[in-house]
């Protein structure tokens, strides 16, 4: 699991791999019960997409990028864009279901 | 924090499940808004209870409570506002989290129904709760739309962090910043284009960027969107078992005659039905 910065961020994205990021924060329930079920995720696609977490309140300027409005947003990129985004708390299915479609 | 049984809702039917499940000795912790808060309490006189005719209703809460209370029943006086299924059951009041192995529904009748605009704008603008998207919004108009008692509180942390606030509610709050204007409005509509551009109250628009909608209670089917419904009511069978495994329901939100007597049952039967399932 990577805790992204604004650099490591913009360098993961443009090598362009299927990313999955989850916006967050501390003070945020909904996240601390979503952190988990990233966690999980990112072991279960080691290798295979790039799993991450972008702290809100550290990384304002990524979040104002993305429009990130409510948090646990989570975000899909791949080749540098975004292609999905799925706000609040969701079982790993909902995420997976993603993934799947554009390993 | 972890229990064997989540009830949320703190009526007839979620304190009725309390004693069944203390009985059976399971830890339990009722989510719910104060009991003295429950529709009962604003009945002057049951008279259909057996045995115990010509109560009011709060007096009737007010024992049901103490009942569960006495056995060893927790309690934690908030809104359930997101809940995950997966591993048990995780529920978040504030920032706060709660774990449970089974859950109990139990949160009376609670309207589904949104504003125009409301659901199209999730995520986008439109959030339910201000201690999770409040800094995401500061020095930015937000309009909070009060349908709670502790929502001025909530529009107050709001204007604290620095989001300028407008209250709208149908009825003048209690408690409400100096500062903050209030507007009395109910017929309400989520207006934007990529995101929120305003909340339109009695047909005047007021420009914001977010809408922080805080309502009594999360409807159960948006908590548990795989939650099987019939008619606008939780689907259940004679064990109160909803579709999704290890969740029950019981009380007004099943449906059919809004009683105390039928609270009471089906919380007790629910109550014994999550035990079952614990004890498999």
């Amino acid at each position: 699991m990577i805790h992204f910065n604004k650099e490591t961020f913009d360098k993961s994205l443009e090598e362009g791999k299927l990313m999955m990021v989850d916006f967050w924060a501390d003070w945020c329930g909904p996240c601390q019960m979503l952190g988990p079920v990233i966690e999980s995720l990112a072991e279960k696609y080691e290798g295979k997409a790039v799993v991450g977490k972008v702290n809100t309140d550290k990384e304002g300027e990524l979040a104002m990028r993305y429009t990130v409005m409510n948090i646990p947003t989570v975000i899909f990129f791949k080749d540098g864009k975004e292609i999905d985004r799925k706000v609040g708390v969701m079982p790993p299915d909902a995420f997976i279901q993603v993934l799947e479609q554009n390993l | 924090m972890a229990w064997d049984i989540i009830v949320l809702g703190s009526g007839p039917a979620g304190l009725a499940a309390a004693v069944a499940a203390r009985g059976r000795n399971k830890s339990v912790l009722v989510i719910g808004n104060r009991w003295q808060d429950s529709p009962l309490a604003k009945a002057e006189r049951v008279d259909n209870y057996p045995g115990l005719p010509g109560r009011t209703g709060l007096e009737m809460l007010e024992e049901f409570h103490r009942h569960a209370l006495e056995l060893g029943a927790e309690f934690v006086v908030g809104r359930g506002l997101s809940l995950l299924a997966w591993n048990g059951f995780s529920i978040t009041v504030g920032a706060q989290v709660y774990q449970g192995q089974s859950l109990i529904l139990a949160p009376g009748v609670v309207r589904s129904a949104k504003y125009p605009g409301e659901a199209e704008y999730l995520g986008r603008g439109v959030s339910y709760c201000a201690t999770c998207d409040g800094m995401l919004y500061r020095n930015k108009p937000v309009t909070v739309v009060g349908l709670t008692p502790d929502a001025p509180q909530e529009a107050n942390y709001l204007n604290s962090l620095g989001c300028q606030v407008t209250y709208v509610s149908p009825h003048r709050p209690q408690g409400l910043h100096e500062e903050i204007p209030y507007i009395q409005a109910g017929r309400l509509a989520v207006k934007g284009e990529q995101t929120v551009t305003g909340l339109e109250a009695d047909g005047a628009l007021l420009p914001c960027s977010g809408v922080f909608i805080l309502r009594r209670a999360v409807a159960p089917t948006d908590l548990l969107p795989a939650l099987e419904t019939d008619g606008g009511v939780i689907k259940v069978d004679r064990r109160m078992a909803t579709n999704v495994p290890g969740v029950f329901a019981a009380g007004d939100c099943t449906g059919g005659h809004l009683q105390v007597s039928k609270a009471v049952g089906e919380g007790h039967v629910a109550a014994l039905s999550a035990c079952e399932y614990l004890d498999k």
